[in-house]
């Protein structure tokens, strides 16, 4: 196993809180899950081509309309053309010279539980504050911040192209939810995947949705039941592991009628020069009155701060609010990759239906983000809000893009969008790219953005009250950021909190 | 010129009949122009700056055949204000129209005669329409360098007293105008220019504006009159330091309108504002596509647009500020608002920062939404009829992008103008 690296130990103290430590962690470019699993892995041949599609299907024990599906999508992918609209600057991505499949020998049989997973894999978990056991709590958060009743949440853990395990299935399945790998899923619930997968990202959707929709090896899959509110959190931890490997994993979620879900998602790689292809779909269908929350914290590997390395990641969510009344919320924390290439979006086709996204995209040394979100009224009363946080260090490039569209017969509808750039020195960039399409009167559009430096009052202001420079800093963003982090679940930062321990053992020996 | 000539078929259609001036002190810059509008080809509704927009009436071979205005409307706008008044009919100069080309402290020269070898203009003409082809294609500020025969060149060396006007009068359904302005203010030099009129069925124009350390340039237009006319304009302006570019438009007619500015703000301390009051009732298609660079260090930029629309009209707006690296102090400001008085309107918006400095103060601002019920409902609490309440709320929502005009008598008159409009356009 290769040795943690050395960081420094962030000290807690009044004034300076959690968040503020892990944004100063991303910034200062210290990557704590950096390190690698060696662990005996299964690839298919390099390249892309339908065998290697049939291969995948074939290792997922997928029946023959799966099958088809992909190879579907990948006739469709072979004459698509790469977008190259966003605000991105990378070489050319040679898909003939990837592994689409690695998966550990261990995993060969399926372990029937938890107990019988490879206790390698379960110790890169552990290690990165995911212990896949079903234990009331998660791990290292004991402390003033334990909220009275214990929580649990329930962990689908990818590693590369497999999922390894899928926690509390038997206790969620009591409330009817299925929470399991969307391989499962495939098998398992054939009628739910048929209908749902596709329907909200479809096959041709984009360049590399499509290509998701060919390879896609594994993910998650949720069903949550009419009236449900499901008992706990759910949440997906994605590992990149293997060399020159990409990972394409494809996230299902329906929340049927009056159905709620808060669904976790969070993402690390190790430390390589070369860089690694991520494309995930993630497609959220929203009924009646149901209501989903997503959120993530993206910490795939960024680069070195030569800009060497780091995870090209190209990912595309949606969701669907089909039903009157339905509701989603998206909430993300991008600090990591070497590109980003995401914008969670909402489909609001449910008369008073209602989307948001909060957002915050740190882009340090020569990370690269394009990030936004689309905000599509369809129905009459929709409501969506959108608050974008930017933050550009180093030489880094930072653009929100995105959309909010009212169509003639989305009347009374309502859209605030706020989206603020910050900028730390005078070689990054910082960008906004909204388009903003209106056709209805009765429905109102407000959109407003600022683009700023750190304020050098607030700055002097910490530091005569003894703050040194970084901390300051960090104090500064920190309230910039706050309205996106106080719309994260509270379940979300305590395993942001357990995250940051890893640091800690680092460092240590 | 044959072996100039363009492979593509809608280009060559598009370019056969307007005649290509090969000799004198412009032709360098034209045969460039060709070159450049070859390469890019013309637009098309799949490019990103023409996403909101067809361009398809202004690559045509033909102009599509525009009616010129029934009499019963109002008489032109700035008829009051003493001007200098410069008269295109149809594109072409009318001299015995137009007042003597004699004013203090400026030299006002025709495209067309001036043939010399000689000419200040020589730095001027086609060099800022070719510098603002990047990063967004201009492909008909090319074909303009490449084919305007006429157009006034301008040079400023001191304050004028009156404005010079640019009066543009339509006469024949099918005419297709090309005009080609170059201004240059020089240092210290102060001046106004006005522009109004329809011009043509299809009116193509570019005017490039550099001013000079300390110059200033007042520039207001009013695009109106007839309801068919389609007009695709350019202004590249650079302003140095210490210097002060200010445009206005009121577009209150015509079918289809594309107005661009790129501005480059290249010396320190230099001012741009940039301003557009759009009123649409029914068939108005109005884009105002707007570039500001900042290259200098504490420059300050205003875009500020406003349209008000009705019956399904249309209106656009893509903006940018860019802060390029070193462009320390920057103060940049963006506002685009729409007033939709119906539920067929439609208002598209793409209001965009690109930003390359960490010490700068950079802010925009889009809505769009209908009248404001609690305005109007203090309005006729107060006793005020309904559609004077609503006029004046219109007013009020338009006053932002009037303020941009300095001189409070062509102010005046361009909200005159507007006042007529909301009369004859009653919801």
């Amino acid at each position: 196993m290769a040795a943690l690296e050395e960081t420094a130990v962030p000290e807690v103290r009044d004034g300076v809180d959690r968040e503020t430590i892990e944004t100063v962690q991303a910034m200062a470019g210290k990557y704590k899950y950096g390190w690698e699993t060696e662990i005996e892995m299964d690839f298919a041949p390099k390249g892309l081509n339908e065998d290697i599609v049939r291969l995948i299907s074939r290792k997922n024990d997928e029946p023959e309309w799966m099958t088809e599906w992909r190879l579907q999508a990948y006739r469709r992918w072979v004459q698509m053309e790469e977008p190259r609209w966003a605000m991105l600057d990378y070489p050319e991505i040679d898909y003939q010279d990837l592994y689409y499949y690695a998966k550990p020998k261990s995993m060969d049989v399926k372990p029937k539980s938890l107990d019988e997973v490879d206790p390698k894999l379960l110790e890169t978990y552990k290690k990165l504050g995911i212990p896949l056991k079903e234990q009331a709590i998660l791990a290292g958060v004991e402390g003033a911040e334990v909220p009275d009743a214990p929580r649990q949440v329930a962990v689908d853990a990818v590693f590369d192209s497999v999922s390894v395990g899928t926690t509390f299935q038997k206790e969620l399945a009591k409330a009817g939810v299925i929470f399991c790998s969307i391989s499962e899923a495939v098998r398992e619930h054939p009628e739910l995947v048929k209908k749902y997968l596709g329907s909200v990202v479809p096959q041709s959707d984009n360049y590399f949705a499509t290509l998701n929709s060919a390879v896609f090896s594994d993910g998650s899959f949720v069903y949550i039941p009419p009236g449900t509110r499901c008992p706990m959190e759910l949440s997906t931890y994605f590992r990149i592991n293997a060399e020159n490997t990409g990972q394409f994993e494809r996230t299902l979620i329906i929340a049927d009628k009056g159905a709620y879900v808060s669904y976790l998602e969070g993402c690390t790689a190790p430390k390589r020069d070369t860089n690694q292809l991520h494309a995930a779909v993630v497609e959220i269908v929203v009924l009646e009155d149901a209501e989903v929350k997503y959120s993530t914290v993206q910490n795939w590997y960024p680069g070195d701060e030569e800009g060497r390395g780091g995870i090209y990641n190209f990912v595309t969510k949606r969701a669907d609010c089909r039903g009157a009344r339905s509701k989603v919320m998206w909430t993300q924390v991008e600090t990591g990759s070497a590109i980003t290439w995401k914008y969670p979006s909402c489909i609001l086709r449910g008369d008073d239906s209602q989307g948001e996204f909060y957002s915050i995209a740190i882009a340090n040394n020569a990370q690269q983000a394009d990030t936004g979100t689309k905000m599509i009224h369809l129905g009459k009363n929709t409501r969506s809000r959108i608050v974008s946080k930017g933050i550009s260090a180093g030489r880094a490039q930072n653009t929100y893009r995105g959309l909010v569209s009212m169509h003639p017969k989305a009347t009374n509808s309502r859209n605030y969008t706020q989206c603020d750039s910050l900028l730390i020195g005078d070689k990054c960039g910082a960008h906004t790219v909204p388009y903003i399409e209106v056709k209805n009167n009765s429905s109102r559009v407000e959109h407003e953005a600022t683009t700023s430096k750190v304020d050098d009052d607030q700055l002097f202001y910490c530091r005569s009250r003894g703050m040194d420079e970084e901390e300051a800093v960090a104090l500064v963003v920190n309230g910039f950021c706050k309205e996106v982090l106080q719309a994260l679940p509270m379940e979300f930062a305590m395993e942001a909190q357990a995250l940051v321990a890893i640091s800690l053992e680092g460092s240590v020996g | 010129m044959a072996e100039a000539l363009p492979q593509d078929d809608a280009l060559a259609a598009r370019i056969a009949g307007l005649s290509f001036p090969s000799e004198g002190w412009q032709a360098p810059a034209r045969f460039d122009a060709l070159a450049r509008l070859t390469a890019m080809g013309l637009p098309k509704r799949r490019d990103e700056y023409w996403r909101y927009t067809d361009p398809a009436s202004f690559t045509s071979a033909e102009p599509v055949p525009a009616s010129t205005l029934d009499d019963g409307d109002e008489g032109m706008v700035f008829e009051a204000i003493d001007r200098l008044k410069l008269v295109f009919v149809d594109g072409v100069f009318d001299a015995a129209a137009s007042d003597p080309l004699a004013l203090e402290n400026v030299e006002i020269g025709l495209l067309s005669e001036a043939q010399s070898d000689i000419h200040w203009a020589r730095d001027l003409y086609g060099v800022l329409e070719a510098r603002g082809q990047v990063p967004v294609k201009r492909p008909f500020a090319a074909l303009n360098t490449a084919f305007a025969t006429e157009g006034v060149l301008i040079r400023v060396t001191g304050y004028v007293p009156r404005p010079i006007a640019l009066i543009y009068i339509h006469s024949s359904d099918t005419s297709d105008a090309v005009l080609h302005h170059c201004i240059r203010v020089e240092s210290g030099a102060d001046v106004t220019i006005l522009e109004n009129g329809p011009a043509a069925a299809r009116f193509t124009k570019v005017m490039e504006v550099d001013v000079a350390e300390g110059g200033r340039f007042h520039h207001i237009r009013a695009q109106g009159r007839d309801h068919d006319r389609r007009a695709s304009t350019h202004i590249f302006a650079r302003v140095a330091g210490k210097g002060l570019f200010k445009s206005f438009t009121l577009t209150a007619n015509g079918v289809m309108t594309r107005n661009e500015a790129v501005i480059e703000l290249v010396g320190d301390e230099a001012v741009a504002h940039v301003a557009g009051a759009a009123v649409g009732d029914g068939k108005f298609h109005h884009d105002d596509t707007v570039f500001v660079t900042h290259e200098g260090e504490a420059c300050e930029s205003r875009q500020v647009f406003k349209k008000v629309l009705k019956n399904g009209a249309t209106g656009v707006f893509q903006g940018k500020i860019l802060v390029k690296p070193g462009a320390q102090k920057t103060d940049g400001y963006q506002i685009s608002q729409s007033l939709l008085l119906d539920e067929d309107s439609v208002f598209l918006a793409k209001p965009e920062l690109e930003i390359y400095a960490d010490d700068v103060k950079c802010s925009h601002g889009s809505t769009s939404g209908a009248i404001d019920e609690t305005g109007l409902f203090y309005l006729r609490s107060r006793g005020v009829p309904l559609k004077a309440a609503q006029s004046l709320l219109v007013l009020a929502f338009l006053a932002e992008a009037i303020q941009e005009i300095e001189n409070e008598e062509i102010a005046e008159d361009i909200r005159q103008r507007l006042e007529n409009w909301l009369a004859r356009h009653e919801h």
